[in-house]
Formats: C-alpha cells, structure tokens, sequence
C-alpha cells in the first residue's frame, strides 16, 4: 500500500481523476456521451494490459471476454428482466467462466500459439451470436430493455467511477507483490519456476482477473448504450482498438492503456468530418506512434522523468 | 553422513540422441561437487534433469530423500533446490531491492502484500552478495559481476538445500572470481550441497571437493581435482590421443596482404566482454585453426568476421575492411561459415538444403559440385530426399559443411564442427578436411575445442582464452607448449 501511495503515477492519476470529475460542469452531452464510451473502452485495455504487460501473454481477442459479458448480461436481461446488477454480475462470471475454459487449454502451448487461439475464440462467439439469433438478435444487434440511466450525466459518473475503481485494483494488482510474480513469470517463465512459482497458475489467475474487468465492463457497457451487437463488442476490429490503446498508451503500465483508449476514441471523434479518412488518418497515427515510442505515451513520459 | 543429493540411473533422450545416458552421484551437505565436461557433453542436460526444467525418461533424483524426478520445476524449487542461471534476466523495471524480494515471496495468489521481514531479509541477502551499495539501481545499470551476483542472492532467497551454479565464473575477472569462490565456499559452510558446472577442472579446482567428469552423456572419471586431471580417459577427452601435426610453413611465409586480418578486434555482450584486443590473419589456402574451451569467444569472433555480431577494430578481407558490409554481402564475397549450431533448414530434404547452398550457381555447375560433395560425404547421396531434421548429429554436421561448400567459398569458417559428435564420426569429418586441404585452394577457419581434431590439418593454431588470443604459433610447438595447459 505505501508503494502505491508513493507512486507519482499513482498521484497523477488521481489529478486526472479530479479534473475528469468536474467536467459536466462545463461540457455538453455530446462530449460527455463520448468520453462514457471512452471510459468503458479504457477499462478493456487495462485488463488487456495486465495479461499482456505483466504475465507477457499477447491476447488477440479481447472481445471474446468483452462479448461474453456483454451479450451474458444482455441477453439475461432481455430474456428474464432480472435487474441490472444481477446482470452485470452474471455477465461478468460468464466472461470469467469462458474465460478459463479457454485458456486452461490455450496457456499450455507456448508462443504464438496462445494469441492464436484467443484471435479463434472471437470469431466462434461471433458465428455463436449468429446462429443463437433469436436470443442474440443476430448482426442486427439485441436491444437491451433496461439501461443504466437515461441522464447522460449519471451515466458518465457511472462509467467515471467503474474505470477509477477497475483502474485502482488493476493498477494496485501490478504493483503488489503478485504483480511481480506475475512479471517474472512472463519474463523469463524458466528461471520464475526455478524460484518456486507456480507460473501456470500465476498465468491463468491473471487471466481470470483480466477476464473478469473485460466481462464487467462489457456488461456495463450494453446497459450504457441499450443495445448489444457484433460491430460493437465482439468484431476483431474492435479487439484491434482494444490492442492498439494498450500499446499506445504504455505497455506495462496499466493506467496507460486508459490514457491510449480515451486518445483513440477522442481522436476518431474529432476526424469523424474526414468521413472514411477518419478511421485511416487515425490507425496511421496509432502505427506511427507504435513504431517510434514502442514503450507507448505513458512509458516515454515515466522515462523522461527518470 | 547421508547425501542431501543423490542422481541415480539419469537417462535423457532427446530423439534418437542420448543426452545423458545413466548418470549417478551423491553430494553430501557441505559438500562442492564439480561436474566437469567439454561442450557438448551433456553435463547441462543433468542439471536442468535435477531442476526439473526437462524431464528424464529414466532414473531418480533424491532431495533428502524424496525423490523429484519428473516434478514440474516450481515443486522441485520448494523441494529445497535452487539453480543460480549463468544468463541472467532480471526484472528490468523493477530495483535490485525489489528483484532479491521477488525470491522471498511465497508462490500464494491471495498474499498481494509481502511479509514485513522481506524487505529486511532481502536487504541482509544483498549484503551478504555485496549488493548492499546499489540496492536501488535499476538491474540495466549495474556491471556484469553484479548482474551474477544479483543471480546469486535469488538463490540464496529460498535457502535451498542444494544449490546448483552454471558456469559460476564464466565471464568474471580473476578479482570477481576470488569474490564468487568465497560466496560459494561459504554454501558449503551452511552444510548445503553445491554441484559446479564448467567446462574444465582447472576453473572449479580451487572450490571442488571432488570432480565428476563426464563425456557423451556418461560419466569417465570421479575424484580430486588431481587425480581427475591426471585420469587418462579425461586427457584423451580433452587433448586427444597422440597429436598429429602437418602444417605447411611456406604458405604462412608468403608476402603480401594476408586473406583475412583481423586487428585489434572487441566485442561486448551488454556487460560481458566477449573479445579483447582479439587479432590474427589468414593467408591464402591456410588451413588455421583456433582452438579454446566453449566461452573463450571462438563462436563470437566468427560471427563479428561473418558480420553476424557488433565490433570495435578493424576486420579486413582481401586488404578491405569488411565494417558496414551485410552479412550477406559479406557470405556473397566469399566467407562463408559453417555455424556450430548447423542452422540447418530442418523441415527440408537433404538436397533442398544443399541446392539451396548452390542457389546462385548455374544448372551445370551444380550438379558438378553436388557430385563433389557426394564423393566426400557419401552418406548424403543415399539420404537426399530425407529431412535434414531426422538426420543425426554426424550427418547433420556433414550436411552444414556440405551445404557452405556449395555457396564455393574462397574462405570457410568451421566452428565447432565436432560438437557433441562420436568419435567415428570425427574421423571421417577428419578425412573429408584433409581432401579440403590437399585438393582444394579452400582457405579454412577452424574453431575447436577437441585438439585432436584441430591440430593434424592445421599449418597455424591461435588459442582464445577468456575473449583473449593468449598464444599463437605452428602445431607442433603447441604440442609441446600449450597443450598440457590446456586441460
């Protein structure tokens, strides 16, 4: 705990925080609407980045987690009418529970292998959604009947409040004594056995965790927008943006993948006049930005602190 | 008093190739064994068998009794082994403090904060290493020595019962070895059972209570230091038989600018420095060979001439300095290395491998080489079509060797090329060389550590010790001088 609160990042966050807190004051509900979407996005690149940052295991389908919670808790919505938070948590464990079932067997390849089969499971809840139309709604997309709220305010400090506190118990996991098990473990996985660590298991936990943020947030987000579709929170494209906020926003750092998934969507917004443009000029950035600071935007500024 | 460690019946296939075949010791507590063999020998393979990193297909290992054989590694750990890497990867982000504290943590998913005592535990630990000064750095900034010691104190986290050390010296100067013996020395106080893996007697002489040595997965010879170094079979491993020489002085007599120069040559690896002040020249159709124990820097001289690794100094071919070439454009030029891992393109046939040595040759001209290569490794012609991957080890080598010589090299670089192999092997290797040598106006560069082989087809030897060239001169001198240092 005292590490944390030693932290500057830690500090800055919470700065951040403060100022993204008094913003309804002063912007419209277009901006608000936006930044909702960003702070649910956010929260799916932080979980990303604790799998792939700390245990160094790259998954290419975020949206197999994120989707599992979404249409989890959409669907029981929509089917029994149960309360939201119900819902959410349902959705949530199915992310978990589908989560170990695919990696239990994916965590005991090595290499590439293991971001293959997670790039496989997206497109198999995909072709799920499909043909489960009558309860997924198919491509059209299911309407959810219940939403978080209707105010654009609340729902801002909703999705304001989740990602402080996803980002507080990611951020602090990393930086606890299993967030350094957990590096070990991906960095040099021979050498972390060695020293006694069950590294199979410090992997699959992690996974677990990031699971359960995804599928939370997912959920989240489907009583945010009332609806739930493939384009929106399975598409591998959508996986991509999830990858890309993380890389961009500084890998290892947890709270980077935040800043990088508020950048990108604040930045597809602001070209969205550019038309189709919009989307090249941004993934060009993106890429751009990737191969000159690797270490991403949070990485190069703790870098030029120290 | 009963051994804290005991081996027995170690069996370890990889393929059809036995890596460690029987292996069997004990080591008491506060006792230092040293498992000595050349490159190759399987000595490796038996300390990864004891930590679990692979698993034997035969045999026990014994920690206080419990037998570990076959447990996944983390239980072997907790077991009460501990193995101190000769290639260290620290945690880079993270302070020397926070990597000794890593060690002290229990292998629990629900203790997200460490037990107060850690940080004190690993602050006396880093003490005891001589890490105390540079507890807050960050592992990148520290010098190579601290880099090992930093291995070491990880170890030392788990308080194994035995402790196994790869390589404990390699790389260190002799001051940071006299530091490394005392730490080691001071395990052996603690009643912990310490097994040493090296190359040779003479680096773990000092320490060791007693020598294992073994040869091609078994073990050849077991006791002190001396009697180990004086045990025939041992000599024969390391030097060889009676050692032939045959060199031609008048090609290194001749005037003008050698093949090959290469001045002055340092290359570092991070911290460690793997060449220094390194120079020697080939002359046209020489046959110079250089010979030095795994880690004296052989394989990183070859791939600073091949273009294949970063160097200060200067490395001429024909009198143009090769600096900023590609190693491509250098292999095009006509140095072409055979390297000691084959890199052999497994999952294609024999003859894919060797035509695609030949790629840029004419239709005609290759087949007339192909002829060439089956009329000197005969073996090849019957397996053409079979993978490269399914060779064994002696027909793989001859295919490298086989497959460099299809690119027509003017100078052929050949390190290591009896690594691991069995001596009927080296024997026909042996004649396909000297063919080389009378038949061809192939100039070739040998790295060995087998003298034996090195030495009958040499006209000049180098001997590379710890990144230096620390003797050079004619065969037959070596026989006389250096050899009997060498063990």
């Amino acid at each position: 705990m005292r590490g944390l609160l030693r932290s500057r990042l830690f500090w800055a966050a919470v700065l951040v925080l403060a100022v993204a807190a008094v913003l309804p004051l002063g912007v419209s509900g277009y901006v608000l609407g936006l930044l909702t979407l960003a702070y649910y996005f956010g929260v799916f690149a932080m979980a990303w980045d604790l799998l792939f940052g700390f245990a160094g295991e790259v998954n290419f389908g975020p949206t197999f987690l994120v989707g599992l919670g979404a249409y989890g808790a959409g669907i029981l919505n929509s089917e029994t009418g149960l309360p939201i938070p119900v819902c959410v948590l349902f959705g949530a464990a199915l992310a978990v529970a589908g989560g170990l079932l695919l990696a239990v067997p994916a965590l005991r390849l090595s290499g590439p292998y293991f971001g293959l089969t997670t790039l496989v499971a997206v497109l198999l809840l995909q072709q799920m959604v499909t043909v489960f139309a009558k309860y997924s709604g198919g491509e059209i997309g299911l309407t959810i009947p219940d939403v978080l709220s209707i105010s654009d305010i609340t729902n801002y400090y909703i999705a304001l409040g989740f990602m402080a506190i996803s980002g507080l118990v990611l951020f602090g996991l990393s930086r606890s004594a299993l967030g350094l098990i957990l590096q070990a473990c991906g960095q040099d996985p021979v050498e972390a056995q060695a020293l006694g660590f069950n590294v199979a298991k410090h992997k699959l936990a992690a996974f677990c965790v990031s699971a359960l943020f995804s599928g939370l947030a997912g959920a989240m987000l489907v009583f945010y927008l009332g609806t739930a579709s493939p384009g929106t929170v399975i598409d591998i494209a959508v996986g991509v943006q999830v990858i890309i906020a993380a890389v961009l926003g500084g890998r290892r750092t947890i709270l980077g993948a935040a800043v990088g998934a508020a950048v990108l969507i604040v930045a597809g917004e602001v070209l969205r006049p550019l038309g189709q443009l919009s989307t090249f000029i941004v993934s060009a950035v993106a890429l751009l930005a990737i191969l000159l600071m690797p270490s991403g935007l949070l990485g190069v500024l703790m870098r030029q602190r120290s | 008093m009963k051994a804290l460690l005991q081996v027995s019946g170690l069996v370890k296939r990889f393929g059809g190739l036995v890596a460690v075949g029987g292996m069997a010791f004990d080591i008491a507590p506060g006792e230092i064994l040293g498992l000595i063999g050349p490159n190759g020998s399987g000595k490796s393979t038996v300390m990864k068998l004891i930590m679990g990193i692979e698993r034997p297909d035969a045999g026990s290992v014994r920690i206080g009794g419990v037998d570990v054989a076959g447990w996944p590694s983390h239980r072997v750990a907790r077991q009460g082994v501990g193995l101190v890497f000769q290639h260290s990867r620290p945690l880079h982000r993270q302070t020397v403090l926070e990597n000794i504290k890593l060690a002290l943590l229990p292998d629990a998913l629900l203790r997200l904060f460490a037990d107060s005592d850690v940080e004190e535990r690993a602050r006396a630990i880093a003490r005891r290493v001589g890490l105390g000064a540079v507890l807050d750095r960050r592992p990148g900034t520290l010098p190579f020595a601290d880099l090992r010691r930093l291995e070491l104190a990880k170890a030392i986290g788990r308080d194994p019962k035995v402790v196994l050390v790869d390589e404990p010296f390699a790389g260190l100067t002799s001051g940071e070895v006299g530091a490394f013996s005392d730490l080691i020395a001071g395990f052996r106080a603690e009643g912990r059972a310490v097994l040493l893996v090296d190359h040779n007697v003479k680096g773990v002489a000092a320490l060791v209570d007693r020598v294992l040595a073994m040869y091609l997965g078994e073990p050849i010879a077991e006791g002190t230091a001396e009697q180990v170094m004086r045990d025939p079979q041992v000599r024969r491993v390391y030097l060889g038989g009676a050692i032939e020489t045959a060199s031609r002085p008048a090609l290194a007599a001749k005037s003008g600018p050698p093949l090959l120069a290469v001045e002055g040559v340092d290359v570092l690896y991070g911290k460690a420095q793997a060449l220094e002040g390194v120079s020697l020249r080939v002359r046209e159709g020489e046959f110079v060979s250089v010979v030095g124990l795994n880690g004296a820097g052989k394989t990183t001289l070859f791939n600073a001439i091949s273009g294949l690794v970063p160097y200060a100094g200067r490395i001429a071919w024909e009198g143009q300095p090769l600096a900023g070439r590609s190693a491509a454009a250098i292999a095009r030029g006509g140095i072409v290395q055979c390297p000691e891992s084959r890199e052999l393109f497994g999952a294609m046939s024999v003859r894919e491998n060797l035509d695609l040595g030949g790629s840029h040759l004419t239709k005609g001209e290759r087949a007339r080489l192909l002829g060439w290569m089956f009329e000197l490794f005969p073996i090849l012609k019957s397996r053409q079509a079979q993978h490269a991957a399914t060779l064994s080890g002696g027909e793989q080598q001859m295919l490298a060797i086989a497959r460099a010589l299809m690119m027509q090299p003017r100078l052929l670089i050949l390190d290591e090329p009896t690594l691991g192999l069995a001596p009927v092997i080296l024997e026909q290797l042996s004649r396909a060389l000297e063919t080389l040598r009378t038949t061809t106006p192939i100039t070739v560069l040998l790295g060995e550590q087998n003298v034996t082989f090195a030495l009958p087809h040499a006209d000049r030897v180098y001997v590379l010790e710890h990144a230096r060239i620390v003797w050079e001169g004619d065969p037959v001198r070596f026989a006389q001088e250096a050899g009997a240092a060498y063990l």
